[in-house]
């Protein structure tokens, strides 16, 4: 299977098999007016397995979020067929606005306007925390 | 996160370094020793008390405080008579506050409030219990009676007793006193409510802090240096039958302190409920009056610390 290099955009490399659905939804990538690629379970030298996705434009995106959802993704930023940039996700100290606080016990639940935020407590598990109560993310 | 642990709050008692405890606490000592000195270190100062729900304990606690420092005090007691019973935010009736007021108080039944109010209040605020997460000049109490009763922190055996799974004091003496060499603790507590997992894999097991669980008070008892009772806590119950089971579980009598050492410390953080039982009010290892007073000493300290003002 050949899908064909992209003039200007973004290459999501590395996405973990299966993954990449689950990112597609996340970044919205279905509202874009521009082409969109998705890959699964392309062989990997590194994984064994693994998704990509090409978007064929440069868009903001979160890396917070994407380094949440799988802190392996290589972000490869592309201008004029080159590599202009890469970017080597990993795991976000802190996540605002992206998880909502769960505890029914959490200020979050009652003040208006709060963002929620969450800081990284354990690297080896993922283990995040809410700032205001501690309490632990439930992740996606 | 880390411009919240710049020393202008107590939210959490791990705001604070071992180093920054010892300093308060020995000015809380300087303060017992020579409180004339004190009485008009807060002259023109303002605090104002936000008590979302009652505790009227505390609160008289860090009004007493401020008095003594020759400030003065405003606020509520209660949510219902604030602008808070039309709904208005945590960060709205701070930033209103910090108008009138050089410091807060405040106790919320919200986890995180305090943490809220911090950031949006331009003045220093003080976490005076939030729901049931932190209470950090409880602890700072705590410490202070353990250096005043035990002359120092190190080589301890502390027993802690009741409710050690809601209890939020409990967690927070733990995590500060495991800062300190050569501490043990005996965990003693109905299985329903023993130390939650997270306390052992955060703070004890990482520090190598040596800890027995037990059920049974009269076994641990030899072997203490201090014994902190708390009480099973009604309000953090979900099921009443399950409240009126295990609340009875351990109640201190003077019995019970025979094979106690002569030197043991038995502290409580009040109120209690029949945990404690009033004969052993007048035993000289009975504390829990006394660190009553020392809180009130401790939050002295703070506030001036928070407000920097030296004398």
């Amino acid at each position: 299977m050949i899908i064909g290099k992209i003039e200007d955009g973004i290459v999501l490399d590395h996405i973990t098999a299966g993954r990449g659905m689950e990112i597609y939804r996340t970044l919205h990538l279905d509202e874009l007016d521009c082409s969109v690629a998705m890959i699964t379970n392309a062989d990997s030298v590194k994984m064994g397995r693994k998704d990509i996705i090409k978007i064929g434009r440069v868009i903001d995106i979160n890396l917070d979020v994407l380094g949440f959802i799988d802190p392996g993704i290589t972000v490869n930023i592309i201008r004029g067929g080159k590599l202009y940039k890469r970017e080597r996700l990993t795991l976000p100290k802190s996540l605002k606005g992206v998880l909502k606080c769960k505890n029914p016990r959490c200020i979050t639940t009652v003040e208006p306007e709060l963002v929620s935020e969450f800081r990284l407590s354990e690297v080896d598990s993922r283990t995040y925390r809410c700032i205001y109560c501690e309490a632990l993310a439930q992740l996606p | 996160m880390d411009k919240y642990l710049i020393m202008k709050h107590c939210i959490d008692i791990k705001d604070f370094t071992v180093d920054e405890i010892n300093e308060l606490i020995a000015t809380a000592e300087d303060i017992i020793e020579n409180p004339v000195k004190y009485a008009h270190a807060c002259n023109g100062k303002k605090m104002a008390t936000l008590f979302y729900e009652p505790s009227t304990r505390t609160r008289l606690s860090f009004e007493a405080a401020m008095y003594e420092l020759g400030g003065v005090v405003l606020g509520f007691s209660e949510a219902a008579s604030s602008s808070v019973s039309k709904g208005e935010s945590v960060a709205d009736t701070v930033r209103t506050v910090a108008c009138y007021a050089d410091i807060i108080v405040m106790r919320h039944p919200k986890e995180g409030a305090p943490l809220v109010a911090s950031m949006k209040a331009g003045i220093p605020v003080i976490n005076a219990g939030d729901g049931g997460h932190n209470h950090p000049t409880q602890t700072l109490t705590d410490l202070l009676t353990i250096k005043r009763e035990k002359g120092g922190f190190s080589g301890l055996t502390i027993g802690i007793c009741g409710d050690l799974k809601f209890g939020r004091t409990v967690h927070s003496l733990i995590n500060a006193m495991s800062r300190y060499p050569d501490v043990s603790f005996v965990l003693i507590s109905p299985e329903e409510l023993c130390i939650p997992d997270y306390v052992k894999e955060e703070t004890l097991i990482p520090k190598n802090i040596p800890f027995i669980e037990t059920t049974s008070l009269d076994d641990a008892m030899p072997y203490l240096d201090i014994l902190y009772m708390t009480r099973v806590q009604r309000e953090r119950f979900f099921n009443e039958a399950d409240y009126l089971r295990l609340k009875d579980t351990y109640i201190l009598t003077p019995d019970k302190l025979k094979n106690a050492k002569p030197d043991l410390s038995i502290m409580h953080p009040l109120p209690r409920v029949n945990e404690i039982s009033v004969a052993v009010d007048d035993d000289p290892r009975a504390c829990y009056f006394r660190q009553v007073r020392y809180g009130k000493f401790i939050r002295m300290a703070l506030i001036l610390r928070l407000l920097e003002i030296s004398v």
